[in-house]
Parts: C-alpha cells; structure tokens; sequence
C-alpha cells in the first residue's frame, strides 16, 4: 500500500480524477482488481491502436483518458466538407493526411501523450504489426474494413501466449443512429457473427433508374451506372476526381431536365455516388465516448466492461438498448477454428479424403477441399470437378506446405470444417 | 486486461483436449467458404455450364447458359461472374460478355435482376442467382426494362420482338443497332 501511495505522487494536474478513479475500488470493480499505481502504470504503457471516421473524438477521448502510446491509421486527407465536426483539423490542413494532422493537434494540446500516425489503409499492415498493440479501438466506416480487422485479430490469437488475444473496440456511426461493441477475439460473439444484423443498404432497381427516375438521386445514379459506362467506358470512375463528378452531375443535371425532375445539385451527385450518409457530429461523440470509455475499462480492470453490444439512436430522443450478442458456433471466421490433425506428408489427397470419411467428428461423406491458394478437389460443378481430380493422385506434400490450413465442406452438414495439417 | 487473458486461459484448458488453432498462416477466407459450399450445392441441368479460368480462383467464373424452349432457344449466352471478398453481404456481380438484345439486358451487358440488386440477401445463394439468370431467358420481363426499346418492342407487338431476338440471335441488327451472333 505504502509503495503504491508513493509512486502515485506527483500524479496531479491534468490526470488527477482519473487517478482518482484508478486508485480505490468502486461498487462494482472487479473483486481481483488492484487500484493503485500498478493500474495507472498499465494504462500509460498501453499501446492503441484507433482508426477512422470517429478518429478525432476518439484520439481526443484517449488521449485524455491518461493513454499515453497511442497510434492512429487513416488513410484520408482532409477535406473541407469536414471540417464542421473533425474538430482537430483548421482550413490550413485541407489536403494533408487526417492521420498525422491529428497526431500532431493532440500532441501539442495533451502533453506527455505519444502518438504516431500512419497514413494509409488498415489493410497495409501485418499481423506483426498489430501484435504490438494491447487494445484495438476502431471507428471504421466500411463493413468490409471491420470484418478485415475482425479476421486478423481472431487469426493472431495463440492458445499459448494470452497477449496475442487483442480486445477489439468497435464504433459506428450512420446520421443519427450508432453502435459500439466489444469484441474479445475467440471468446466472444464478433463482427463475422453479428453480420447478418447490417441490412444491405436499400438500392434502387436498376430498371427504375434506367426507365422512369421519380427522383434526382435516381437521375443521379443513372448518370453513374448507365451513362458513364455507354460514353466513358475506357475511364474507370474515380469518387474522388473532380472532373469525373462533374461530369456525372451534368449528365445527371441533363437528364433530370428531361424528366422535370428538381433538385440535382453538385453535393447531392458527390453524396449518392460516393454513398454519403451525412454525419452528425453529436452522435459521433456519443459513440467515441462511449468506445474510449470501453478502452479504459479493459485496460485498467477499474470496471466492468460492456458485454457486448450497445446500440443508440438519437433520430427521436434518445434511445439506447444493450444486449449480449451471441457467438455464432458455425460462424466462419470465429467459429469452428481449426482443428490440428498431423498427417502422412506422403499420402496422397484422395486417401486423405477417405480418412476424412473415418473421422468421428467428421465423417464426411462428398467432401470439397481448398486452401487460400488453391481448390484441391471440387465435386461441383463438373468442369471444376474435372481440374481438380488430378490432384486427388497427388502427394499432399506436392499440394501444401506443413502447417497450412484446409477448409472442407461437404453437402451432408450445414457447417464447414476448417483443419491445420501438419506433416509427420 | 489480465482479467481477459486469464480468461484465454481457462477456454484454452477446456478446450485442450480438442487442441484448436494452432500457428497462423493463411487462412480461407469466409468468402472462399461460402462459394465452395454454394458451388458444391448448384444444380446446373444441361442447359448451364460453368468455366474457370482459373480453377483455384473460384470466385471469377464464366456461367453460359443454353435455353432449351423459350424465344431464346439456340443460343448460347456467356456471364461473367465476379464474387468479392464481402460476399455473402454483397451479392456477386454479373455481366453478361455479348451485345444481346433482350428487354432486362442492356447494351453493355448489366443484368436487370432483382437479386443482384434491391433483393440481395446473404441467405441467398449462387444457385438461387443462377436459377433466376435462366429466367430471364424464358420469360424476359417487359415491365422492368433495362433496354426500353427491347421493352418496348415485346410490350407492343410479342411477335414481331420474337422475329427481333431471332435476328440479333444470328448476328443481325434491330433498328440499326447490330448483334453479335450467339447461335451454336
């Protein structure tokens, strides 16, 4: 008690109600939990990792939040549409990276706070790259990009070193309505399982948009998928070219004409084309708020954490529902990991198929096999069928490397089954 | 965090009799999974068949289809099938590869199809696309026209759009525009 009490002086000024917080237990701190300096020593050494749309509330929230290693990805330079909610960016910053412009504005406002961008995609970096951090907080604004990271964390995670499992701090945002989760890679539900809950964004069909638009989004929509393909078919279409934009309103503005349809304007063609949902700067903070308030939790023990999904809308009042989402047992990314199974490197794949057949838990009847590379055998449809049937007299050392894994499905299950094959 | 890692732990000492996971490598993805699987559940018939240009990339695929009745009867039609690595979230993407005339098929081959589109759902799969690609040829749709004169042409006068799809069939033209010949 007395070393602790020492080394938490001098612990005034600006972290002061944290410390607060941090040194004496709570009603609902975890009965193992030690406050003190130890706590506080944990939280300056973590290292986060914060990515995106939410970034600036969020590196805002960290960084005041005590954390004191912190790094920030984003691949976007700043853009004057912006800069009403991106409150860490001036007019002079248009057209710098957002990742290292806001490194820099929270460094200078938050002394002692170390934090490093990178400007580019999360995708960029290797799973050695994020073995570095403890905690992974994202306000990504892609599902594509979450499911990603979602996959990478569970893929790094090590039955014998506890470190490499990195909780995942997830936020959305879309206009008025949010969500933040909580994620601990193989333990509990993550993005994989929960989602069929994203409703594919409501599209308009095609044959409206080619016949009879009623509105100017469909005028729009036309010029970017049916005119620029007939007149422009050699350009590939660039959201971000100023030029191809303009190109697409006037088409777009031309066509509405005809149809006497009101309203094209230049920033509504930029919104559907890049499928723009305005932000609102308040649920932003709401969700970075919520997601830092999770990251601090974890990483000090001092409460307990969200478990596991905490939805809001803020369109009428203000709502919020939290509930525990379920880990999908057949989800393909958490879900039936893969098993080890130590084979004969000189057996050839079909009699590895018919072993398959043997295995208790398994007791495949048509299985298809294939590795990220390669389709091993295919049953159906026939042409691939007969590609792959040459592989079945193959050796499995000529078809993989030791170690690599092999997914199996097969019609008699509704599940896949995913094996590490490691040779004798 | 020590909390959560005890946690690891623990699963991991109940589990250990299984031994999941092991060192990472490369991993199939979820997309690669979901194809496999919906491939391996097709029902083509004879009037489909499917290429690969390259077989270990299941995920770029030529469908061509045969209608054996219909007004397309004698035509082979080829598709080129692009599934991402969103999939099933997002639906595959489906061109077809020649200049048709066909009311839900424009010029430049998109596909009018509701489940490519608005009625995209993760549950559906590669065959239910398929199944509904072989539609289009049976019972092309005057009332959701991609190609609005195509539309227009089977609306008004079915027959005449018959003699029409017969000669774009064979490499004629409708109305000054030519077609490239699909006949077997």
């Amino acid at each position: 008690m007395t070393t602790s009490s020492l080394s938490m002086e001098g612990k005034q000024g600006q972290w002061q109600h944290l410390y607060k917080v941090l040194s004496k237990p709570g009603p609902y701190s975890d009965e193992d939990w030690v406050p003190g300096a130890e706590t506080v020593n944990a939280l300056e050494t973590s290292k986060i990792l914060g990515a995106g749309g939410l970034g600036c509330e969020i590196l805002k929230n960290l960084a005041l939040s005590g954390f004191k290693d912190i790094h920030v990805i984003d691949m976007d330079t700043i853009d004057i549409s912006n800069l009403n909610r991106q409150f860490l960016f001036r007019q002079a910053d248009i057209g710098k990276p957002k990742a290292e412009v806001a490194a820099a504005f929270v460094e200078k406002r938050v002394k002692g706070v170390k934090i490093t961008p990178f400007v580019g995609k999360i995708q960029d970096k290797d799973e050695d790259y994020y073995m570095q951090f403890k905690i992974v907080i994202c306000g990504l604004d892609s599902i594509e990009a979450r499911r990603w990271i979602n996959s990478t964390l569970i893929g790094m995670v090590d039955p014998e070193d506890p470190e490499s499992l990195k909780p995942l701090i997830d936020g959305g945002t879309e206009g008025f309505k949010g969500q933040a989760r909580v994620i601990l890679p193989t333990l509990s539900s993550c993005i994989e399982c929960q989602l069929d809950m994203h409703a594919p964004r409501p599209a308009v069909p095609l044959c409206t948009i080619a016949t009879i638009p009623r509105q100017p989004q469909h005028c729009i929509e036309w010029a970017h998928q049916i005119a620029w393909q007939e007149k422009r078919k050699d350009d590939s279409f660039d959201s971000d070219d100023m030029e191809h934009i303009s190109w697409v309103y006037n088409a777009a503005l031309q066509r509405a004409q005809h149809f006497h349809i009101h309203g094209v304007t230049f920033q509504m063609t930029q919104g559907v084309v890049k499928n723009i949902i305005p932000a609102i700067a308040s649920t932003n903070a709401v969700i970075a708020a919520s997601t830092t308030s999770e990251v601090l939790k974890i990483a000090t023990s001092c409460n307990p954490y969200l478990e596991n999904y905490m939805m809001y809308a803020g369109e009428e009042g203000v709502y919020t529902y939290t509930f525990e989402a379920e880990k999908k047992p057949d989800c393909p990314v958490c879900g039936n990991l893969a098993r080890k199974m130590t084979v004969n490197a000189d057996m050839t794949l079909g009699d590895f198929i018919d072993s398959l057949g043997e295995r208790a838990e398994a007791q495949l009847k048509k299985p298809s096999l294939r590795t990220e590379e390669k389709t091993l055998y295919q049953r159906f449809p026939p042409q691939l069928e007969e590609h792959t049937r040459p592989n079945l007299r193959l050796k499995l050392r000529e078809l993989l490397e030791d170690g690599e894994e092999v997914a199996v499905s097969d019609p008699a299950y509704t599940i896949d089954f995913r094996y590490r094959l490691n040779f004798q | 965090m020590l909390k959560i890692w005890s946690m690891k732990q623990q699963q991991q000492q109940a589990e250990n009799a299984e031994g999941a996971a092991g060192k990472k490598k490369k991993k199939v993805t979820a997309a690669q999974l979901r194809v496999q699987r919906d491939l391996q559940e097709l029902t083509l018939g004879n009037t489909m068949k499917m290429s690969f240009p390259n077989p270990d990339d299941i995920l770029n695929f030529t469908l061509s289809i045969e209608p054996d009745e219909g007004m397309y009867k004698g035509g082979v039609f080829h598709f080129n099938f692009t599934v991402n690595q969103n999939f099933p979230h997002d639906p595959p993407k489906v061109k077809c590869t020649q200049k048709i005339y066909h009311p839900n098929i424009d010029l430049e081959g998109n596909v009018c199809l509701n489940i490519l589109r608005e009625d995209w759902k993760p549950v559906l799969n590669l065959n239910a696309v398929i199944v509904g690609m072989q539609f289009l040829f049976l019972e092309p749709n005057a009332s959701d026209p991609l190609n609005k004169e195509a539309a227009e042409d089977l609306r008004s006068n079915r027959d005449s759009f018959k003699r029409n799809v017969r000669s774009s069939m064979g490499g004629g033209s409708v109305r000054g525009v030519s077609f490239e010949r699909v006949l077997k």
